[in-house]
C-alpha cells in the first residue's frame, strides 16, 4: 500500500512537471490523450473477465473491457486526427507589391462612417 | 518468469506515456507523441494477453473488437466542433471501466473465498465512487455540450441539500463496507450490497455535480472530468496493486488538476465557485437590445465597409469564441484571413484560455480550417499587440474582450484576465445581437465610439466578408 502510494505520489510530480509545460494550443488534444492513456483500466478489465473468478466477475470486466477500449481506441485516434491538423504556415507566395498599390484613404474614411 | 515479464512491460508503457506527454509540448512532436503513448498501450494489452492466465482470449478480442469498433466509429465521424462533448463522453466510458473493474473484484474475491482487508476494502470504494460519478458527470457534460440538455445552468429548491445528503450517503456505504470486510468470504452481504449502493448515490451525484454548471463553465468541468477518469484509474490500480494504472492515472489526474487550474485562474473564480455554479444566465436571444436601454448609441456597420477597414489595416487581430464554433465558421475565418494576407495585412490570433467550451477548443477548430499554429497566439504573447492594432475582429466572443473586468470593482467578471482588443483602433464584432455574454454582464465596448457591430450570423457575416474583399 505506502508502495503504491508512492508511486502514485511521485508519477503525480512527474505529471505536473512534463504537462505544465503543453502549450495552451495544444490542450485539446493533451485532454483526449490523457483520456486515452487513462483508458489502461483495460488491462485491468482483461484481468477480471479473463481469469477465474466466476461468472459476475467475468461478465462486469466484460462491460468494462468494452467501456475501456472505448476510451482507449476512441482517445488515441481521435487526438491523431485532431493533431494531424496542427500544422506550421507554409512559406507563402506573398505578392508584397500588390498590397501597396490600392491603399485609398476615402475608402478609410468612410468605414468609419457610423450608421446607426 | 512470466509476472516479471508483464511488469517490465507495464513499466514500458508507462515510460512512453511520459514520453509521449513530453512531445505533447510542441504541435510539432505531438502527434508522435501521441501515437508513442498508443504504442505502449498496445504494450500493456499485448502483454496482459499473451502472459496472464487469460482464459478465455476468443472472448477476450471478441471484447476488444467490440470496443474499438465503437471508439474507431466515434472518433471517425466526430465534427471537430463537437469535440468537447466526445471528449466527455470518453471521459465517462473510462471512469465507468475504473468503477466495474473495481466491482468485478468484489465478485472474483467472493468466487475464491479470499478475505478482504481493510486497504483493498476502502480502495474498492473509493474507485467506484469516483468511477461512477466520472461516468454520470461526463454524460451528462455530454448531453450539455450537444445541446441535449439545456446548456443553462439547472438548479431547483433542495438541490444543495440532497447533494450534500448523497455525499453522507456515499460516505456511509464506504462505512458499511469497510465494517462488513473482517467477515468477508463468509457474509458477503454488506459489503456487495454496500458497491452496489455507492455506484447508485455516486451516479446521482455526478449527475448533480455537472447540471448546475452553465455552458460556458463547461471548460473547467470537462478538465476536472478529465483529472477524475485519471485518479479512478489510479484508484484502480490501488485495488489490483497495479502499476501501470497507478502511474498512468496520477499522470492524467495531474494533468486534469493542471488544466483545471488554468482555467479557473483564466476566468479569476475558484473551483469551489465554479462547482457551486449558478453564475449567471445565458440570456434569452429574445431579449429587448439593450443598448438603448443604456441610452448610449450603438454604431452598426455593414459588411463592405468592413471589409474596406480590414482590407486597409496594416494589422488585424481576431479573436475567436464560442460563437465561431456555433457557426461553424472556421473555413471562412481562414478564408477571410487568407485573403487580407494576400493583400498584405498582418494577420494574427489571439486566443482566451477559456474560449470555447474546453481548454484549447478554438485552436482544434483552427487547425481544422488549415490555419498554421504559429498564426495562433496566447493572451499573454499577444496582448501588448492591440496598442498597434488596426482592427481587432471579435467574433461569437464576448466577456472575453469586456473591459469591466479591468475597472469596475461591481462587474461579476472583475478580474478576470481579458484580451486588450479595447487598445487597438477599431473593434469589429461579428454577433447576433447586443445580449450579454454568458456572465449576464453587458459589455461596456458595444457602445465605445471605436467599436462597431456587424450584426449577424458569424458564417453568414464572414461570407459576405470575404465576397466584399474579393471585389475591392
Amino acid at each position: 500500500m505506502l508502495e503504491n502510494l508512492t508511486y502514485f505520489v511521485l508519477a503525480m510530480f512527474v505529471g505536473r512537471e512534463v504537462i505544465s509545460k503543453v502549450p495552451q494550443t495544444l490542450h485539446t488534444p493533451l485532454m483526449s490523450g490523457s483520456n486515452a492513456i487513462s483508458g489502461i483500466t483495460i488491462v485491468g478489465a482483461l484481468v477480471a473477465a479473463g481469469m477465474v473468478g466466476g461468472l459476475w466477475a467475468k461478465w462486469i470486466g466484460f462491460a468494462a473491457l468494452i467501456a475501456a477500449t472505448i476510451n482507449v481506441v476512441g482517445g488515441f485516434m481521435v487526438t491523431d486526427r485532431m493533431l494531424q491538423m496542427f500544422k506550421k504556415k507554409e512559406k507563402p507566395a506573398l505578392e508584397a507589391a500588390k498590397s501597396g498599390e490600392r491603399i485609398d484613404g476615402q475608402a478609410v474614411e468612410k468605414a468609419g462612417v457610423k450608421r446607426e | 518468469m512470466a509476472t516479471t515479464i508483464i511488469n517490465l512491460a507495464y513499466l514500458l508503457a508507462a515510460a512512453l506515456f511520459i514520453f509521449g506527454l513530453k512531445r505533447l509540448q510542441s504541435p510539432a512532436t505531438a502527434r508522435g507523441g501521441n501515437q508513442l503513448a498508443a504504442l505502449g498501450m498496445l504494450i500493456a494489452v499485448v502483454a496482459t494477453l499473451f502472459l496472464q492466465k487469460i482464459l478465455t482470449p476468443v472472448e477476450m478480442i471478441a471484447g476488444l473488437a467490440v470496443g474499438g469498433l465503437i471508439g474507431v466509429i466515434l472518433a471517425k465521424r466526430v465534427q471537430m466542433t463537437s469535440m468537447p462533448e466526445l471528449v466527455a463522453a470518453f471521459n465517462g466510458f473510462g471512469g465507468l471501466a475504473s468503477a466495474l473493474v473495481a466491482s468485478a473484484e468484489v465478485a472474483r474475491y467472493i468466487t475464491e473465498s479470499t478475505p478482504l482487508d481493510f486497504t483493498t476494502t476502502l480502495t474498492i470504494m473509493i474507485s467506484v465512487l469516483i468511477g461512477m460519478v466520472t461516468f454520470s458527470g461526463s454524460f451528462v457534460a455530454f448531453g450539455k455540450l450537444s445541446g441535449k440538455i439545456s446548456g443553462n445552468p439547472i438548479d431547483f429548491p433542495g438541490m444543495r441539500v440532497l447533494t450534500l445528503l448523497l455525499t453522507v450517503g456515499s460516505l456511509a456505504a464506504m462505512v458499511w463496507a469497510v465494517m462488513g470486510a473482517p467477515d468477508f468470504p463468509a457474509v458477503t452481504d454488506p459489503v456487495v450490497w454496500s458497491v452496489v449502493g455507492l455506484s447508485a448515490l455516486a451516479l446521482i451525484l455526478g449527475i448533480l455535480l455537472v447540471i448546475p454548471i452553465g455552458g460556458a463553465d463547461m471548460p473547467v468541468v470537462v478538465a476536472l472530468l478529465n483529472s477524475y477518469s485519471g485518479l479512478a484509474a489510479a484508484a484502480t490500480g490501488f485495488v489490483l496493486s497495479n502499476t501501470a494504472l497507478i502511474v498512468s492515472g496520477a499522470l492524467v489526474g495531474a494533468s486534469g488538476l493542471i488544466l483545471t487550474n488554468i482555467m479557473c485562474v483564466a476566468m479569476n473564480r475558484s473551483l469551489l465557485n465554479v462547482l457551486l455554479g449558478g453564475f449567471g444566465q445565458e440570456a434569452d436571444e429574445a431579449a429587448p437590445v439593450a443598448g438603448a436601454v443604456e441610452g448610449k448609441p450603438v454604431t452598426a456597420t455593414t459588411p463592405d465597409d468592413t471589409a474596406i477597414l480590414l482590407s486597409y489595416a496594416e494589422k488585424v487581430i481576431i479573436v475567436p469564441g464560442y460563437g465561431l464554433a456555433v457557426a461553424q465558421a472556421q473555413h471562412q475565418v481562414r478564408e477571410l484571413a487568407d485573403l487580407l494576407q494576400e493583400r498584405g495585412v498582418e494577420v494574427k490570433y489571439a486566443i482566451h484560455p477559456v474560449a470555447g467550451r474546453m481548454p484549447g477548443h478554438m485552436n482544434v477548430l483552427l487547425a481544422e480550417a488549415n490555419v498554421p499554429y504559429d498564426q495562433l497566439f496566447e493572451m499573454d504573447e499577444v496582448n501588448h499587440e492591440f496598442d498597434t492594432t488596426d482592427v481587432s475582429l471579435v467574433i461569437g466572443a464576448n466577456d472575453v474582450v469586456n473591459p469591466a473586468a479591468r475597472h469596475d470593482k461591481t462587474s461579476p467578471i472583475y478580474g478576470m484576465p481579458i484580451l486588450n482588443v479595447d487598445h487597438s483602433r477599431t473593434v469589429i464584432f461579428l454577433k447576433r445581437s447586443l445580449r450579454p455574454g454568458y456572465s449576464g454582464v453587458q459589455n461596456e465596448l458595444f457602445f465605445s465610439p471605436n467599436t462597431r457591430m456587424l450584426f449577424g450570423d458569424a458564417k453568414d457575416s464572414v461570407t459576405s466578408l470575404i465576397t466584399e474583399v474579393k471585389e475591392l
